[in-house]
């Protein structure tokens, strides 16, 4: 059913990197046309990393399990217009000026934060291929849970670059934390579930079913 | 009366000044309906740069001043369209959006209180008179680490202080915008409370004041001041950065000790009282050694007190400026 839908999902999360480029083409970037690209960009990477987190949980509150087949198209985007940000900042921002980025990461916690995230997306982009998966085995999974740790230092390295307006980092923060609980909880009743069935002395009614609460189930080769 | 034209205009802002004063020929209703329509459409993407929302009349019998830069200035719609004033929206396009919310700026009244001979209140357009106005083409550095070349057209504030005949036990000088959450929205509280603690506050030292480079804006290329420039009158202190130059102030108060000022008072080690254009002294966040001239693709070395050094230079003598920030 997804499948069929992909190619066109695939074209609308292309969208923004369109309206960028028709933007450019017509010359209407605004009165300082890097800092739009840069906050542009910046926002559909994190809009994408929290998108990506929100599969695994719309999948098991609709049921709808072909969603997974969208996850790392998602994760893949969110890569993409991260790359073009952090591109954004080294050539149009700063021109190559390495003393002066090596200084800011160093120095400037936003700049530290938003890098962070940046390079622990690296091997996860570089590792959603079906062959590493399949090479990776369990190992895939603990790496790409990392996801968690550079959407948190996205949303922080917006919170810590605003001047006092938080509305909008806090926004993102607020989705990211919901994401969150609802994983807590599920990781939680899992728990419960699994000690209570080693517990359990009265089989077989209160045995939980051997496939049952499957935390983050990686996607087979080809399924997603 | 002789209308006299600035001749720093470029031929492409001309065209856009002729639309802008067609449209003043329509009745206030049709005006509306452009605001109107022209907002619903930006507001159809909120990441867009903002249209012109407001400009103002063509101010007779501007003399130049040898205080102006030559540099390249930026363009009407670079200025008018791309500014902080929270008051108006917190995205550099919002306060051009947002600016038929304090416009008109006319009738207003300015009150000088504290430590002055005798309090009184002044109209805009006594304000006005108080001295011949100039056109005074300055840099203007942002806090953010971008800048640009303003033609402003205004008085020296050392007029008005001389005006007010202040004391001999005021040492600074406080200005505060208006406080008005119908005319200036941004003013009302959000879910997290105010983004500052309105009405906004700034302050200078006396001889600060007194400084021939600071000036009371009320116009901008030649023409009255657009609302979301800070109008209908507006502090301008070229050395400082920018949020120093306070907008659409309402009262003036002479006072004895150090005014609270309202980045400061929000976030006092990343904003000082002082604020003067410093290379060598990073916001906490950020470096202020370099910055963007809008308009310019690569950043350029910030200037210490934004270039006007030689002129300013000796009020700060003996102060270390890395403490007094």
């Amino acid at each position: 059913m997804i499948s069929r839908f992909k190619p066109f999902i695939f074209l609308l999360c292309l969208v923004p990197f369109a309206q960028l480029a028709y933007n450019a083409y017509i010359g209407d970037l605004g009165v300082n046309p890097i800092d739009f690209i840069t906050r542009f960009t910046g926002s559909w990477a994190l809009i994408f990393l929290i998108g990506t987190l929100a599969v695994t949980p719309a999948r098991r509150l609709t049921g709808w399990n072909d969603l997974i087949k969208l996850r790392r198209m998602f994760g893949l985007f969110a890569f993409s217009y991260a790359l073009t940000h952090f591109a954004t900042y080294l050539v149009l921002d700063h021109f190559f000026d390495w003393q002066a980025i090596g200084k800011d990461i160093v120095k400037r916690p936003y700049v530290t934060a938003g890098f962070t995230a940046f390079v622990i997306m690296l091997p996860l982009a570089l590792t959603s291929t079906a062959g590493m998966i399949r090479r990776l085995g369990k190992r895939w999974q603990k790496l790409h849970r990392l996801i968690y740790v550079a959407a948190l230092a996205g949303v922080i390295h917006f919170y810590w670059l605003v001047k006092a307006d938080i509305r909008r980092p806090a926004q993102y923060g607020f989705v990211l934390a919901l994401l969150l609980i609802y994983r807590i909880l599920v990781t939680w009743r899992s728990g419960i579930a699994r000690s209570s069935s080693k517990r359990a002395v009265r089989p077989p009614e209160r045995v939980i079913p051997k496939n049952a609460p499957h935390l983050f189930p990686p996607p087979r080769p080809g399924e997603d | 009366m002789l209308i006299k034209k600035p001749a720093d205009i470029k031929s492409s802002e001309i065209t856009s000044k002729e639309l802008y004063l067609s449209r003043r020929k329509f009745i206030v209703s049709t005006a509306a309906a452009t605001v109107t329509a022209g907002a619903a459409i930006w507001g159809l993407d909120t990441m867009r740069p903002a249209a012109r929302a407001y400009a103002g009349e063509k101010l007779p019998n501007v003399k130049k001043s040898s205080y102006s830069t030559d540099e390249k200035q930026n363009s009407f719609k670079d200025i008018t369209t791309y500014n902080n004033f929270y008051e108006l929206g917190v995205d550099k396009g919002d306060p051009a959006e947002n600016a038929k919310y304090l416009t008109p700026t006319r009738p207003w009244t300015v009150s000088i209180e504290g430590e002055v001979k005798k309090p009184k209140t002044l109209d805009i357009d006594a304000l006005m008179k108080l001295s011949p106005l100039e056109e005074r083409i300055y840099r203007l550095r942002c806090v953010e680490a971008w800048s640009m070349v303003i033609p402003w057209v205004g008085f020296p504030l050392s007029a008005l202080i001389k005006q007010a005949e202040p004391t001999g036990n005021a040492k600074f000088i406080q200005f505060v915008t208006l406080l008005d959450p119908k005319r200036l929205p941004g003013q009302k509280p959000g879910i997290f409370g105010n983004v500052l603690d309105w009405p906004y506050t700034e302050g200078l030292r006396m001889d600060e004041a007194m400084h021939p480079l600071s000036i009371l804006s009320v116009g901008l290329y030649g023409e009255i001041l657009p609302a979301q420039n800070g109008a209908p009158i507006r502090v301008v202190v070229p050395w400082k950065y920018g949020f120093k130059s306070i907008k659409s102030i309402v009262k003036v108060r002479f006072v004895e000790s150090q005014p609270k000022t309202a980045w400061n008072t929000m976030q006092p080690q990343e904003y000082g009282f002082y604020s003067n254009v410093n290379p060598e002294v990073d916001h906490p966040r950020w470096s202020q050694a370099t910055e963007r001239r809008i308009g310019e693709f690569l950043r350029r070395k910030t200037l210490m007190f934004n270039g006007y050094g030689e002129q300013v230079a000796s009020l700060y003598k003996g102060m270390d400026l890395k403490k007094y920030y």
